[in-house]
């Protein structure tokens, strides 16, 4: 790829999540094409597209859950191919989902905690790296609930802890915005854009709303029907002929003559 | 009084054996029915295998902790074993599968025990002293049934410990609600799972002894009542949890008892009739079980 990585001019090659001409069949129907990416520590970057664009199975992908009918997920240059999900996580690729999972019964402490013993830490050590998180998202003083007494909100910044605190080379945020108001919105952005810094690691950001995704991230890729069809950073994304044409769909309604 | 001491005590004991079935439910969604064999290979393992109707005594004549010791360490090895040959190649599968796997191996078992020891039931002497009553107050308590009571606590407190304060006990309650969750997390099925086994094989071989000493007698079939009760605790307990599925045994083995005592002579031998009757009964008011969870809603 020759695109110009504004942020992330220092990153070595092979350190990196990649897809490389990952091609995704389910019996007849082409769930991806040839998509080529690589998403660089410290830097958050955004996969965008219509809803059947693939992007979920891209992140199926890249977490080792789906196994590409051609090409490979490789993460700091190793391939994901025959990786049990447990051993994904230990490798430094967590994530998160649409709808959070946390634990119902465990309290918001454990639930952070099993994710932090995943990693191969001590109990003792376990809780503490899992109440650092949760302060660090701003849910300390949710600790002692259980996961369904917590309101949704705060069920998804769990789950963010939960994919951070075994300090994953790479996280994947599935659509965290979805169903946020603005107010939530404008923190989430603040709280993405931290945590390269914070917990030194690449994010892979997946969401609809378009004001989250230009606001913290800093290379864009834009999938359709399967196929890749822009990338790079946010203003040129938005400006993008293709981009708009797939996300207003003016092939189905013509503009009118000027 | 004393038929209320006995009830406790039967609860005690099928809230032991129902919270081995619920603990390896919660990780895999199995109803082991090869928990009653576990019984029985832990009841068996006292004697010298051979097919008289009063056998020589064999890991049952060691010293008591040892005796203790080394029956826990069979059954927790044949629960492994099981778990190993029989259920982690099919995990993969759909549940009934699995209920159908425990089934065979079930009967496997048991066939297997009726060849080497022989179908009629054996009478053993193994901890009598313990049937000795003990007087408190006016009463006359069987110690046993004390000691039943009292390792039940114990069992259900240690396990309590276990799945809060320590890293497996916290990521088996992890994997319990989520599995495919908590492996993303980094939660190693086959560990989590294997000692969910082997904690169902210990508890299975502290409920060996228990009948054992309050019956005197072995039977290739001795488990299978148990376990059945055992299923239907956890049943009216509420799938998946482990707090409901103790309750649910007690409430059973409680209910079987006071049955035992309180209906009238003629209708006693239908007694488990009654009980599973009773167990309709409450599914019918709470289908969910007495504690709901979420984890038998959803199979993940």
């Amino acid at each position: 790829m020759s695109a110009e990585y504004p942020l992330t001019g220092a990153s070595e090659a092979s350190d990196a999540l990649e897809a490389r001409g990952v091609v995704v069949r389910f019996g007849g129907v082409v769930a991806l094409s040839n998509v080529n990416l690589a998403i660089h520590r410290r830097e958050v970057f955004g996969l965008i597209g219509p809803n059947g664009a693939g992007k979920s199975t891209l992140v199926n992908v890249l977490t080792g859950f789906q196994e590409p009918t051609e090409g490979e997920a490789l993460v700091n240059g190793r391939s994901l191919k025959g990786w049990a999900s447990h051993q994904v996580a230990r490798i430094g690729v967590t994530r998160t989902f649409q709808a959070a999972r946390v634990f119902p019964a465990l309290t918001a402490l454990e639930n952070v905690t099993v994710a932090a013993l995943g990693s191969g830490v001590p109990l003792r050590q376990a809780r503490a790296q899992a109440f650092d998180a949760l302060e660090w998202i701003g849910c300390a003083s949710a600790a002692g609930k259980s996961g369904q007494s917590i309101n949704y909100g705060d069920q998804r910044r769990i789950a963010m802890a939960r994919a951070l605190v075994s300090r994953p080379a790479f996280v994947l945020l599935d659509e965290p915005a979805a169903g946020m108001n603005a107010e939530e919105c404008e923190s989430l952005v603040g709280l993405i854009c931290a945590m390269p810094e914070r917990w030194g690691c690449g994010v892979l950001l997946i969401e609809h709303n378009m004001d989250v995704v230009m606001r913290a991230c800093s290379r864009i890729l834009v999938l359709d029907g399967g196929r890749p069809i822009a990338e790079g950073v946010p203003h040129a994304i938005q400006a993008n002929e293709d981009v708009r044409r797939a996300y207003l769909g003016t092939r189905a309604a013509p503009a009118p003559a000027r | 009084m004393q038929v209320l001491i006995d009830a406790a005590s039967t609860g005690s004991l099928y809230a032991l054996v129902a919270l081995a079935i619920g603990l390896v439910f919660g990780v895999m969604r199995l109803i082991n029915f090869v928990q009653g064999d576990y019984i029985t290979i832990g009841a068996y393992a006292l004697i010298v295998p051979s097919a008289a109707a009063t056998p020589t005594l064999f890991i049952g004549l060691w010293p008591v902790p040892l005796a203790i010791g080394g029956i826990m360490l069979i059954v927790v090895l044949v629960a492994l074993a099981t778990e190993r040959a029989a259920f982690r190649p099919l995990r993969q599968t759909d549940p009934s599968t699995l209920l159908i796997s425990s089934f065979a191996l079930s009967f496997l078992f048991q066939q297997t025990m009726m060849l080497v020891y022989n179908s009629r039931p054996k009478s053993v002497d193994f901890g009598s002293s313990l049937a000795a009553a003990v007087a408190i107050g006016d009463l006359r308590v069987p110690g046993i049934q004390l000691v039943t009571m009292a390792t039940a606590a114990i069992c259900g407190l240690a396990l309590i410990l276990f799945l809060r304060r320590t890293s497996l006990g916290i990521e088996m309650r992890a994997a319990a609600e989520d599995f495919g969750m908590a492996q993303l997390l980094g939660v190693r099925a086959n560990r989590v799972i294997a000692l969910a086994f082997a904690i169902s094989g210990a508890l299975g071989a502290v409920s060996a002894l228990l009948i054992v000493v309050q019956t005197g007698t072995l039977d290739y079939r001795m488990g299978v009542m148990p376990v059945i009760y055992g299923f239907f605790a956890t049943v009216i307990g509420g799938m998946g949890s482990l707090a409901g599925a103790a309750l649910g045994g007690f409430l059973v083995g409680a209910a079987s008892q006071l049955l035992q005592a309180w209906l009238p002579g003629d209708l006693r031998p239908f007694r488990d009739a009654f009980v599973f009757g009773l167990v309709i009964l409450v599914l019918l008011v709470r289908p969910e079980g007495i504690a709901r969870s979420r984890a038998a809603r959803e199979r993940v």
